[in-house]
């Protein structure tokens, strides 16, 4: 590797090392919040894969989400609890919880394409806003299944804590382990749209007519789109379910779909790196605002319609910040 | 040029709300130093906002009183309420924010069971004292021992209704119309039900509904068919005056029977005529002839517009079993306060006597109502055993 | 039997409130191709203007056919009034701005109109004062029809026969057309497209909010938060009849009301709301242009 192969590497590890010993100096209400930014950040990326790079409408995540949340809890709880009982016993903590939760994370993320494999083969023939709504209608039906699956609590939500080993923490409270699964999201789907055939993703999203025409399948593209998409929606949730201990089908209403198309949406449709961004500014947001007592949502929702008046292509429209613009946009060959 | 004064408006309405969240972080400071910080978790905006509120007017209510008193071991109380929008997650950083940022001797809240699991961890890691004046899912208090309740838990609850209506009423054939999306519903539905098979008696109909409904012929028609001889209805009072209106449209003249969530005055408000002859479980009659009762009633009136539903019955003991657990320990240290709140015996609330049991539950008496020209009158007491 | 026809009848009164709400979402779509999210909020301000004008003019303590009238038809220009003003200040500036900030927008406006009106009406669901006292009409066996649903469906299908009457009668009603067929061309033919699309709302809005008055009159419950499902499922009875098709709203918003009764009554009554969105999903995988829709080709 070159110098500054290493040297990013090493910057990598220190960020990282930070990250990991931060919320022992932080005040534990900061922590949840970068956490949630973390998380957030996961989820709008996910999107914008589908709704910015490919230009297909989804405004369901939430249900992607909040499977994901619930398949990996129900994983810890049942059938990881003891795996990391047994781990525990055998190995240091800390190693052994590094050992096991890239697991339930997996299994989110899986049980979330699998639902999206489902979702996205059908409404995939749908185009502009009947897939947005199919989408919705597709979320909110996840929900309400969710919600009346009794083992895993129903109305009542569901505790991260196993009643066969009580003693085993499952939650997942490291900084870096949020942030790295970010990083390595952004990562991937920046790989996926910007290399080798990542132009087909934005050729579908241009004139999906014309890149038919021109021998791409679209829709091969529309569904690996929505499997890569909602297989991150489910990393996401599964970050959630695990960090915040305890969840219940509120979290993951249709409004908590909006969320996610409005980090998206003013971050710029087509800017990875302007999701991003718009996902820790918006989930900070609410709690710099909570001073405001009952105008905090007034004014976060007249905000919402000022931007979208007064800049509508967001934030970054389809730009990349650094390091990501170097990925977009390559440099030139050398003549 | 438009591109411009576009831009210019769009950085012109961002330096403006970033100024106003500044602002609001600096004037967010601590409390005043001489004042005892408590705090409020509660769903002051969202969808469960009624209840939320309700609690807070009483939590208020009570710090006032206890203010103008003189206030608890020399100094003034604070109330510190931080909304949580009814969102799960919401609740535990609004717990976080009053315990680390605020750091409030004692919490209160939630109403809802399912913001209270997901707040009382905060309070247990923090080792601060939880007190929730109206979650009644028993896994509240399994959180840690310094998660405390001043209300029934839906076991009790739930018996009580299905001893009274197989025992009192004789009915047999019971029907239940339930509202699967609040837990508190949903709970006190699953105790009613095991309670009257165990004691002999036969669900006929089992129904469901969510909050925020409108319209239940539906179910109600189905509920017809079946026959039943008394219909359990243990929602919120927010469906209970429309459920009642419309099933007696439909010529159902078997009673109602609900639990407190019925207890407010909008149950007779929106139901009128048609919650006639019906019965409820709760805390307090406010016919009571307790003149603790009668003044609290009359001062929440004058000070708030609108009778006291049970949350803010409820939120108003929680505090007050606050305050006297404070003047008990003598310090606001945690576990010295958890010890004093623990040890809680025939507190004199407004909602009954209450002893806080070896679960951090309250053990009180819960009282029947019949609702009889207008108004809820006492009908029976049913013991804490 | 008697039950299959109580809840056929529940089902149908239902199904004209959706109805009424779904056809201005579909007469926006026609125009503007916009899913208007804040229209359920439109309902909402119905709903709570007629509690407000109908308290300030005591009509409670005195029920009557005239009171309910006057209410109806303050309610109905109070909202006609707001839907101008929301397209006028959120839509109109992201014309041809593509299809999700519009969209974004309609969300904004849906949460700022109910964070708004929990501040301003206060969180607590309020009771609709009863401008008609509720007697029994009609009654064979267990089967009971009261006045109350009998004004609602009456009430429904004035209003929307009214509608169909504009639209298909009038040369407002001829301009909203051409401008949802083709809106360059309407220009092009001297139509002032820009009033047109704001009369749209205004019509729309009179709906929504008559639905407001008439949900008062037979479910006196209301609050801030009360158009957001009825906003969602009108939208999907919209899409099944067709959005963009005006009879097809009518049939569409019934429909789902029978469907939603049938199987809340007979199946279970846990999938009342998920009955709207399979509906949703169902329809759009096997007939995306619903009952009364035209196909819409995409020229390349």
């Amino acid at each position: 590797m070159s110098r500054t192969g290493w040297a990013r590497l090493a910057g990598f590890g220190v960020a990282l090392a930070a990250l990991h010993f931060a919320p022992l100096a932080l005040n534990p209400y900061f922590v949840t919040i970068l956490a949630r930014i973390g998380i957030a950040i996961v989820a709008a990326a996910s999107l914008q894969l589908v709704n910015g790079f490919t230009g297909q409408f989804s405004i369901g995540h939430a249900g992607f989400m909040g499977l994901g949340a619930y398949a990996s809890a129900a994983f810890s709880v049942y059938l990881g609890a003891a795996a990391l009982d047994a781990l525990g016993g055998a190995l240091p903590a800390g190693l052994a919880r590094l050992l096991y939760f890239p697991f339930p994370l997996l299994v989110g993320g899986l049980v979330a394409a699998a639902a999206g494999l489902v979702v996205a083969v059908p409404a995939l023939r749908l185009r502009g806003d009947y897939l947005a709504i199919a989408t919705l209608g597709a979320g909110e039906i996840i929900r309400i299944a969710i919600l009346n699956v009794d083992s895993v609590g129903g109305a009542r939500g569901f505790s991260l804590a196993s009643d066969v080993h009580p003693g085993v923490d499952l939650r997942f409270d490291s900084l870096a382990g949020v942030y790295g699964v970010a990083v390595i999201a952004i990562a991937a789907i920046a790989r996926l749209v910007y290399a080798g055939g990542g132009l087909a993703f934005r050729a579908v999203r241009e004139d999906e007519t014309a890149a038919e025409s021109l021998g791409i399948p679209t829709t091969r593209v529309k569904v690996e789109a929505f499997l890569v998409s909602s297989f991150f929606a489910g990393v996401a949730g599964a970050l959630f379910a695990h960090s915040e201990g305890y969840i219940h089908t509120n979290s993951f209403s249709f409004v908590r779909s909006f969320e996610i198309v409005t980090f998206v949406v003013l971050g710029g449709l087509g800017s990875l790196s302007g999701a991003v961004l718009a996902a820790a500014v918006l989930t900070a947001a609410p709690e710099l605002l909570r001073g405001l007592g009952e105008w905090r949502m007034i004014l976060y929702a007249a905000l919402l319609i000022a931007t979208m008046i007064l800049r509508p292509q967001g934030l970054l429209g389809q730009r990349e910040l650094w390091p990501l613009s170097r990925l977009a946009a390559p440099d030139p060959p050398s003549s | 040029m438009r591109g411009a004064s576009r831009a210019a408006a769009f950085a012109a309405c961002t330096a403006f709300a970033a100024a106003a969240a500044l602002g609001a972080l600096a004037c967010g400071g601590g409390p005043a130093s001489d004042a005892i910080p408590v705090g409020h978790v509660a769903s002051m905006t969202g969808d469960t906002a009624t209840f939320g509120r309700s609690a807070d007017a009483g939590i208020r209510m009570a710090i006032e009183e206890l203010n103008g008193a003189g206030g608890v071991l020399g100094k003034k109380l604070e109330l510190i309420t931080e909304d949580d929008r009814s969102v799960t997650e919401e609740a535990r950083t609004a717990a976080q924010k009053l315990l680390q940022r605020d750091h409030v001797v004692a919490l209160l809240g939630e109403v809802a069971s399912s913001r209270s699991l997901a707040a009382a961890p905060e309070a247990q890691r923090a080792k601060v004292p939880m007190i929730s004046p109206g979650s009644t899912n028993p896994k509240v208090t399994e959180v840690g021992d310094y998660i405390f309740r001043a209300c029934f838990i839906d076991p009790f609850q739930g018996a009580v209704m299905a001893k009274f209506a197989l025992g009192e009423l004789k009915a047999k054939r019971l029907a239940i119309l339930f509202d699967f999306k609040q837990d508190y519903s949903v709970g006190l539905a699953d105790f009613f039900r095991d309670t009257v098979k165990k004691n002999g008696g036969e669900i006929v109909a089992d129904e469901r509904y969510t909050s925020g409904d409108i319209e239940f012929r539906a179910q109600l028609t189905t509920i017809r068919a079946a026959n039943p001889d008394a219909i359990f209805v243990p929602g919120y009072y927010t469906e209970l005056g429309l459920i009642a209106k419309q099933a007696r449209e439909l010529g159902i003249n078997v009673p109602l029977l609900g639990g407190d969530g019925w207890d407010s005055e909008k149950t007779l408000e929106i139901g009128g005529d048609a919650v006639e002859g019906y019965y409820f479980s709760t805390h307090y009659a406010a016919d009571s002839d307790d003149p603790h009762v009668q003044e609290f009633v009359k001062r929440f009136t004058a000070k708030n517009g609108a009778t006291p539903d049970a949350m803010a019955a409820l939120g108003y003991d929680a505090a007050g079993i606050l305050a006297d657990s404070l003047k008990r320990a003598g310090s606001t240290d945690g576990p010295k306060l958890r010890d004093a709140i623990a040890a809680t015996k025939d507190f004199a609330g407004v909602t009954g006597k209450i002893t806080i049991d070896e679960n951090r539950n309250a053990r009180k008496d819960a009282v029947v109502l019949q609702i009889r020209g207008g108004k809820f009158h006492y009908y029976r007491t049913v013991s804490a055993e | 039997m008697d039950n299959l026809i109580q809840q056929l009848l529940n089902g149908i009164t239902w199904g004209s409130i959706y109805a009424l709400i779904a056809l201005g979402y579909t007469m926006v779509y026609g125009v503007l191709r916009l899913i208007n999210f804040a229209h359920g909020e439109v309902y909402m301000m119905g709903a709570m203007t007629g509690y407000y004008t109908a308290r300030a003019l005591g009509l409670a303590t005195e029920p009557s056919l005239g009171g309910l009238a006057l209410v109806l038809v303050t309610s109905m220009l109070a909202c006609g009034l707001l839907g101008a003003v929301i397209e006028r200040v959120a839509y109109r500036p992201l014309r041809g701005a593509g299809r999700l900030a519009p969209l974004i927008t309609a969300i904004g406006v849906s949460l700022f109109l109910q964070n708004t009106g929990q501040l301003v009406f206060g969180a607590d669901p309020k009771f609709f004062p009863a401008l008609l006292r509720s007697e029994e009409v009609w009654r064979s066996g267990d089967v009971a029809v009261s006045n109350i649903q009998l004004t609602v469906l009456v009430t429904a299908v004035v209003l929307m026969a009214g509608l169909e009457f504009i639209v298909q009668r009038t040369r407002f009603g001829r301009a909203m057309r051409a401008v949802s067929y083709d809106a360059p061309a309407a220009a092009l033919m001297g139509v002032p497209v820009d009033r047109v699309i704001t009369g749209t709302f205004v019509l729309g809005s009179m709906l929504a909010a008559a639905a407001g008055i008439l949900v008062g009159l037979s479910n006196p419950k209301i609050e801030p938060l009360m158009g957001l499902m009825p906003g969602l499922k009108a939208f999907v009875a919209a899409v099944l009849g067709g959005i963009g098709s005006v009879p097809g709203a009518m049939v569409g918003g019934l429909l789902l009301g029978v469907i939603e009764t049938l199987v809340t009554g007979y199946l279970s009554s846990t999938y009342r709301d998920a009955i709207a969105f399979v509906i949703l999903v169902l329809i759009l995988l096997y007939r995306p242009t619903g009952l009364f829709g035209q196909p819409q080709t995409e020229k390349v």
